[in-house]
């Protein structure tokens, strides 16, 4: 029993991290209807200039984490203004590749400005856990983790359900033309989007960092799809869609490596998925749209 | 909700839209080509005027594994600087090949455009396996690897070389090392199943360790793409009751286990081959987290007699040589001398250093960064396994 | 006596037929003449997979409109029964040739059989979840594939299936005359080179006789009516499913022969090589060279395989340049404005032939 609790403990907090990151995914897609596959190499961004400011200035980490979501936002913003603004009226294949070419672009400027070999990151959360979680595998990064995941969803709630920004995103996700005749701006909803979205990942890449310490150029890619994954099991485009969704897809991966195969465990992931949306064929939380004539 | 649907992705790439595409790429593979002559891409060494003998270098420069094939292509660099003799100068290049078989036979053959006389390289096994086999057919170009450990790089290839252990020696090696040290342990093994070096040692361990009656409680894997968190398989190896790890696995990987063992508070022994040098030299690392690390390998950059090698590398390149950059350097080494007891000059053609160096290779001894090495006629390296240990920071002799 | 070439369709059709021959004469010429450095004449092949693959793509996402991510799976299960077959019958057909056709027909089939299983679950979606869906596939198709164990001996194939990572070529059982063919995650290592140029040029053509024929025949036109209203083409009587399963089993199929030309010409192959990294690269080419557009998709994949190596003299810079110029290129081929000032410069010619390249 008490193994079977470490595992479900692992499984949540590889989960959260997930969670977080899918969250950073889902506000982009639900706003700008756009796969975002560089999303997981802002997240590296944001450890690199966390890693930076903790261990070449010696600054303490809670400096660095505002170092990360400040470089981080401001690299939203202008991704989005000077790759995907230009194709915002072409078609969504054509944005799909551009992201694709960020994503390459950023890992290669990584590596040249910080070197191919791996850094390893100094966790930015230690104290002392009580002991009787200390049992069950509970790290202080996890207990960090989830509660950051839990108030970043809270404070997305908040922000897109009573906040005047945060009501203007949701009519553009529901119709850009109604929405600028309404007086929206679109395009600076749009880069508001982005500019939170890579904050969430700067904060996802500060505590992915911590849970699992080797940084590289390449470290963000597989968290950024198996997030993505997470995302879409959650129903894309809902935030506690992908809150849950990352729990899942933390725990399932936990239980099928624990219980099942390690050389198997992302396909027992990626099947769950399939299945998932083969019943709900907008994920779990997602709302099916029937197609209109 | 949905954004791709078949309706809003009609075909609306016109002509003129393909056309203006095409031509931008074609104007950049036209500006490519152009500054070709210019500037020498890789890194080089000498003078590149047919007066001194190329070496070619292939290892992934960018990619997961970018931090190997940095460390093998430096390593050569630095080596074809030090043992150029006023007779003989080397000349070195190196390609990038992102530890792909295609990639690498790409950069293999961009090399022997650029006039490559032997290859030092590739740096990983896949690659290598791949790139041995089009450097054994005609025309043949002499290939050693300073890192590919399977034994099938070597097998059956006339111009083909080893400078490091091929795994099954090297985990049988680790399982008689250990049977001496650590008789009494349980062990669990720690590999990376999609990993051909790492599957390669397991194998050839397990097999050994079952002769020598060594108690394997549990074995766990992983793959690259899976590699952030060792968690689960950690807290079922102490299930198991576990109480030393062997993890022939790479330092990158190796400093997650390290660092999840600590977080769960999981006291256990561990030991690694080759792979894990380095380990001290990533950034960051916390160095307390690796005392009392085994790990059998046969380049020390703590070692007195590789102080010189040492220094010289880290002025140039910031950063502490590891095992990669040492046999890449043992490599250039038995090169220079395989082409004196061959008489072969700078000028010489590929063909004919392909067809001669081999039977020099088997004459040699080289003294090298890496111990005393020889070689078979089948190309394998045989050297001596030395088993140290991390100690306030340091390798230590075990 | 070229009467048929008045159709325009038909003209555009034997255009790309008639580059393809000429592209194929010009480079065997130039490479019989020794005048092509090794580093082209190396790739040759590859770019014909690349090709073919693109070219299959094409037929799912440009004309049947659904967007796959995880092509390089079926490229995946092609290229492993390719090895298989070519290298189990090395003993029973010493003729090259034969083998390579055997392995190119035996690489199809298995796609295609798991293009069909793959499309049942699959094409009941539609859109991003479609695009996800493919993508979880290619990943299982990776992982299960890593898992395979297979030898040959006299006995016959021997497969194993390595669930908990623990078996190795041994447990095979294999005799002394016996090979191991694939070694789990090792992958293939020790197959013979087999693959030509002229087999690659030989499976282009063929690709694009399929592809072409299909996209013009009754079948092609229900696909291209199901891709542009989905309801609309279901109210007149046509099965969305069924033309989406052909396009959809037809392209994985195409891809399975490409991977077993890829896979019989070089001598070691892991399954890590197919991973979603390939199915982006090979949607790339079909994007860049325009969607529907197989002549597009043509010249996409070539350039846009050599381009990485043309640019090695950029070393550490390389990928960057290449990320950058894919993203200049994405920008300046959809950007309407920009749009707008190449159309201001150059006049705009007859409209109806953009048409035709749209579908072509």
């Amino acid at each position: 029993m008490t193994v079977f609790l470490q595992y479900l403990v692992n499984g949540l907090s590889m989960g959260s991290v997930y969670a977080i990151i899918a969250l950073g995914y889902t506000m982009v897609y639900g706003i700008a209807k756009m796969l975002n596959f560089a999303h997981g190499d802002v997240i590296m961004i944001g450890a690199y200039i966390s890693f930076v400011v903790t261990s070449y200035m010696g600054l303490p980490a809670i400096v660095s984490v505002i170092a990360a979501v400040a470089v981080c936002t401001a690299l939203g913003i202008l991704i989005e203004g000077l790759a995907y603004k230009p194709l915002r009226q072409a078609g969504p294949l054509a944005v799909l590749i551009t992201a694709i070419g960020v994503s390459y672009f950023l890992q290669n400027a990584a590596q040249l400005i910080w070197g191919a070999t791996p850094k390893n990151f100094t966790s930015i959360v230690s104290f002392p856990v009580p002991a009787f979680l200390k049992a069950y595998n509970v790290s202080a990064v996890s207990l960090v983790t989830v509660i950051a995941c839990l108030l970043i969803m809270a404070g997305l709630m908040w922000f897109t359900g009573k906040t005047k920004m945060g009501k203007a995103m949701r009519a553009v996700s529901e119709d850009k033309a109604a929405a600028q005749l309404m007086g929206i701006n679109v395009n600076r909803t749009i880069s508001m989007t982005f500019a939170i979205g890579s904050a969430l990942a700067a904060i996802a890449g500060v505590l992915l960092c911590s849970y699992s310490p080797v940084l590289q150029p390449t470290t963000g890619s597989m968290p950024g799809i198996k997030a993505f994954t997470a995302a879409v099991f959650g129903g894309i485009g809902s935030i506690p869609g992908a809150f849950v969704g990352g729990i899942l897809l933390g725990i399932i991966e936990a239980m099928a490596q624990a219980y099942i195969s390690t050389s198997l465990a992302n396909s027992i992931v990626f099947g769950v998925l399939i299945v998932v949306l083969l019943v709900k064929p907008a994920g779990l939380f997602g709302k099916y749209v029937p197609e209109k004539v | 909700m949905s954004c791709l649907t078949g309706k809003s992705f009609n075909p609306v790439m016109n002509r003129r839209s393909v056309i203006a595409g095409v031509a931008g790429l074609g104007a950049v593979g036209i500006l490519a080509g152009c500054s070709g002559n210019e500037s020498e891409g890789g890194s080089t060494a000498a003078a590149d005027d047919g007066s001194a003998f190329k070496i070619g270098a292939i290892g992934p420069l960018t990619g997961s594994a970018a931090s190997y094939g940095t460390s093998v292509c430096n390593g050569v660099e630095l080596a074809c600087k030090d043992f150029s003799t006023d007779d003989l100068k080397f000349v070195s290049k190196s390609e990038d090949d992102v530890a792909d078989g295609e990639k690498s036979v790409n950069a293999f053959n961009s090399l022997a455009d650029w006039g490559m006389q032997a290859l030092v390289g590739p740096t990983t096994t896949g690659a290598s396996l791949a790139v041995a086999e089009v450097a054994n057919q005609d025309p043949q170009m002499f290939m050693i690897t300073p890192s590919a450990s399977s034994p099938d790089v070597t097998a059956d290839k006339t111009c083909v070389f080893q400078a490091c252990f091929n795994d099954p020696n090297q985990g049988a090696n680790a399982a008689t090392k250990l049977a001496e040290m650590f008789p009494d342990e349980k062990f669990v093994v720690f590999y990376n199943s999609g990993d051909t070096y790492s599957s390669g040692i397991r194998d050839a361990f397990v097999a050994k360790a079952e002769e020598l009656k060594l108690n394997i409680v549990d074995e766990e894997t992983f793959k690259d793409d899976s590699a952030t968190s060792f968690t689960n398989q950690l807290t079922k190896a102490k299930d198991a009751g576990a109480t030393m790890i062997f993890a022939p696995i790479y330092y990158t990987p190796a400093s997650v286990l390290l660092a999840n063992a600590n977080e769960m508070g999981y006291d256990v022994k561990m030991m690694g081959c080759d792979g894990m040098d380095g380990i001290l030299g990533v950034e960051g690392f916390d160095t307390s987290l690796a005392e009392g690390l085994y790990l059998m390998t046969p380049f020390s950059a703590d070692e007195e007699k590789n102080a010189d090698f040492v220094a010289a590398y880290k002025d140039a390149y910031d950063e502490v040589p590891d095992q990669f950059a040492a046999d890449a350097y043992d490599a250039v080494h038995a090169v220079s001398l395989a082409l004196a007891e061959a008489g072969l000059g700078a000028d010489a053609d590929p063909a004919d250093v392909a067809a001669k160096l081999p039977e020099a290779m088997t004459k040699i001894t080289v003294e090298g960064l890496t111990g005393t090495l020889t070689w078979n006629d089948k190309g394998e390296v045989e050297k001596d396994p030395m088993v140290y240990v991390i100690k306030d920071g340091k390798y230590v002799a075990a | 006596m070229f009467k048929f070439l008045q159709n325009k369709k038909t003209r555009s059709d034997f255009l790309t037929y008639a580059l393809v021959i000429l592209a194929f004469i010009v480079v065997s010429f130039l490479k019989d003449a020794g005048m092509i450095p090794r580093m082209i004449a190396g790739q040759l092949v590859p770019i014909c997979a690349y090709i073919v693959m693109a070219i299959s793509l094409n037929l799912v996402v440009g004309v049947a409109g659904d967007l796959s991510l995880g092509h390089a799976g079926f490229m995946s299960v092609g290229a492993y029964s390719g090895i298989v077959a070519a290298m189990s019958l090395s003993e029973a057909i010493p003729n090259d040739t034969v083998r390579l056709v055997i392995a190119l027909i035996v690489g199809a089939a298995c796609a295609a059989l798991a293009g069909f299983l793959i499309g049942i679950p699959v094409l009941r979606l539609s859109g991003d979840y479609l695009a996800i869906v493919t993508l979880a596939f290619g990943e299982i198709i990776k992982e299960v594939v890593t898992c395979l164990i297979v030898g040959v001996d006299e006995r016959g194939l021997h497969v194993l299936f390595n669930l908990t990572g623990k078996l190795t070529v041994d447990n095979l059982g294999l005799s002394e005359t016996g090979v191991a063919i694939i070694k789990g995650a090792q992958g293939a290592s020790g197959t013979d080179m087999i693959s030509t140029l002229f087999a690659g040029f030989v499976l282009v053509m063929v690709a694009l006789v399929i592809v072409l024929n299909l996209v013009r025949s009754r079948t092609g036109r229900a696909i291209l009516a199901v891709r542009d209203n989905r309801i609309a083409a279901e109210s007149v009587g046509i099965s969305t499913t069924k033309y989406r399963m052909i396009a959809f089993v037809v392209s994985a199929a195409l891809a399975g022969a490409a991977g077993a030309l890829f896979g019989n010409s070089f001598s070691q192959l892991s399954a890590t090589k197919f991973d979603f990294n390939m199915s982006i690269l090979i949607l790339v080419f079909v994007v860049l060279g325009g969607l529907g557009n197989m002549r597009g998709s043509i010249i996409a994949a070539t350039i846009l395989t050599i381009l990485p190596e043309a640019l090695r003299q950029f070393s550490d810079y390389r990928m960057l340049v290449y990320a950058i110029v894919l993203i200049l290129v994405m920008i300046g081929t959809n950007n309407d404005s920009l749009k707008n000032l190449v159309a201001r410069v150059i006049p705009k010619r007859k409209t109806s032939e953009e048409e035709v390249s749209a579908d072509a």
